[in-house]
């Protein structure tokens, strides 16, 4: 899998770090354990099309945020942070 | 109900094996079951099993989407054992080993279980306390756990190199009442003798829709057409979400690849399951002969059941650092499960918010090993509607409650359980 790093250009998947579910924001400091519970352990786990976070962690260093097909692995769209 | 026995098979031998029938039936749905478990890999097929044999509950059907162990009980390294650090997971892992001890009588059916032992290796003095502690604590449980030194790993594994300058060998956590059995039985030994207690095995019959009607389970909608129930439970470890997105509650579950590697068939090499310490490897060599060996996971949510290169490569690095012998073998097949990858790494045996519908979710990488385990704290959860002492803990509210069972210290990501 290639990712199109939006500063670097197409570049190979072993470079960037996996950072997770890009849907979840995190709650107020006072949004209680409900909000909370859901920010860190609850997931949609979709078998289609998935938000989520990269970091080119040996190239740019940038975080990205990819929406990728989770069957295919197909790329749709890569933004900045 | 078909017997197999040594008798048997010399009687067939000579008559040229044309008495032997299927071992289960192609059963057809019927409109209506006390119990539908979704699902026909082993946890599901373990379920039904143990639903008929201890609960007496045999109006039961197991639905399949495609050919029973065609999932993730096929796609597997095939290893048994209960070596964990937490009392929890000790426990249930060693009832689970003690049913796989007697499996091949309570089943009628052989699944080649094989306690060839399984050693961790360790490479330094903080892995060599951490197996000393996790030693410790399996004894606590009841399990036996030896500590090897360098000696005993070589007598164990003499291709294993000991002296790696950047990680040598220290010695090793060793389980020897660990092993391997065949994966495939499993799954025709759990359907051979559920089958014979009147459990319906329905294959080609995918579920498309839960019946809810007022937070209670009636029933699922299928390829094959509506069969009602008042229970369901869910047994589709790496799809579980696929299925709970119907019932509209979400799960602590993320959906990862872990890849597995056959090499070309050798006369005996590994006579016991060796794990790596130092990097993400283990391996073991089937009956067959074939060196089965794997790694960590791919390390992102993925459904393609086919594994990436990137870990592929890491695979064999660490293999060959671990034998380097490995150098002169050809892979000759690999292949990904999904896995249903847990906040904690561990399972979840347990009620759902929908009344009637119980799950064995959450398998992360450690699904086969649990296989009757799963089954039969399944079957008693869904039999009494309460979960067994052995599986209370494996709950969905365990992580609100401040009660994860976080075996690796790893902190909530499912990617690095």
């Amino acid at each position: 899998m290639r990712i199109p790093c939006p500063h670097c250009g197409p570049r190979d998947e072993a470079e960037f770090a996996y950072r997770g579910d890009a849907t979840k924001q995190r709650p107020a400091p006072d949004a209680g354990i409900e909000a909370f519970h859901d920010y860190v352990y609850l997931r949609a786990n979709p078998r289609g099309w998935h938000e989520e976070w990269w970091q080119h962690a040996a190239g740019c260093r940038a975080w990205l945020r990819v929406r990728r097909h989770t069957v295919t692995h197909e790329i749709a769209a890569v933004t900045p942070a | 109900m078909l017997r197999y026995s040594a008798f048997r098979i010399a009687a067939e031998g000579l008559r040229g094996n044309r008495g032997w029938t299927p071992t289960w039936r192609k059963a057809k749905p019927k409109p209506r079951y006390d119990v539908i478990v979704i699902g026909g890999g082993g946890h599901g097929l373990a379920t039904a099993f143990y639903l008929a044999e201890v609960h007496g509950i045999r109006n039961v059907a197991v639905l399949e989407r495609g050919l029973i162990g065609q999932g993730n009980t096929g796609r597997n390294t095939t290893i048994v054992r209960s070596n964990y650090l937490l009392p929890e997971n000790n426990r249930f892992y060693e009832h689970s080993l003690k049913l796989w001890e007697g499996l091949e009588q309570s089943l009628g059916y052989n699944v080649m279980m094989s306690q060839r032992g399984v050693v961790n290796l360790f490479h330094n003095d903080a892995q060599r306390n951490a197996a000393i502690r996790r030693g410790n604590s399996m004894r606590l449980s009841g399990i036996d756990a030896e500590l090897v030194d360098r000696e005993g790993v070589r007598a164990l594994c003499p291709l294993v190199d000991l002296d790696n300058s950047r990680y040598p060998v220290m010695g090793g956590l060793l389980q020897r009442r660990g092993g391997t059995a065949r994966h495939d039985a499993v799954a025709w030994g759990f359907a051979h003798a559920a089958d014979a207690r009147g459990v319906d095995i329905i294959e080609h019959c995918e579920v498309t829709g839960l019946l809810i009607e007022g937070g209670a389970i009636g029933g699922v909608q299928t390829t094959r057409g509506e069969i009602r129930a008042p229970k369901v439970g869910l047994a589709v470890a790496g799809h579980t979400t696929t299925l709970t997105d119907m019932a509209g509650f979400p799960l602590p579950i993320e959906t990862h690849l872990l890849q597995a590697f056959v090499s070309e068939g050798l006369k005996p090499l590994i006579d016991c399951v060796v794990t790596f310490g130092a990097g993400h490897f283990y391996i073991s060599q089937s009956d067959k002969g074939g060196l089965v060996f794997g790694g960590g996971l791919d390390g992102y949510n993925s459904y393609g059941q086919r594994g990436t290169l990137r870990e592929a490569e890491h695979v064999f690095a660490a293999g060959l650092s671990m034998i380097p012998a490995l150098g002169r073998l050809r892979a000759l097949r690999s292949w990904a499960g999904v896995m249903d990858m847990t906040p904690d790494g561990s399972p979840f045996i347990c009620k759902t918010p929908v009344h009637g519908l119980y799950m064995t979710a959450g398998w992360c990488y450690g699904g086969f090993k649990a296989t009757p385990g799963s089954g039969w704290c399944h079957a008693w959860t869904i039999a009494k509607d309460e979960p067994h002492p052995l599986n209370a803990a494996f709950t969905l509210e365990r992580f609100r409650e401040g009660r994860a069972l976080d075996e690796r210290g790893n902190g909530p990501y499912p990617w690095a359980q």
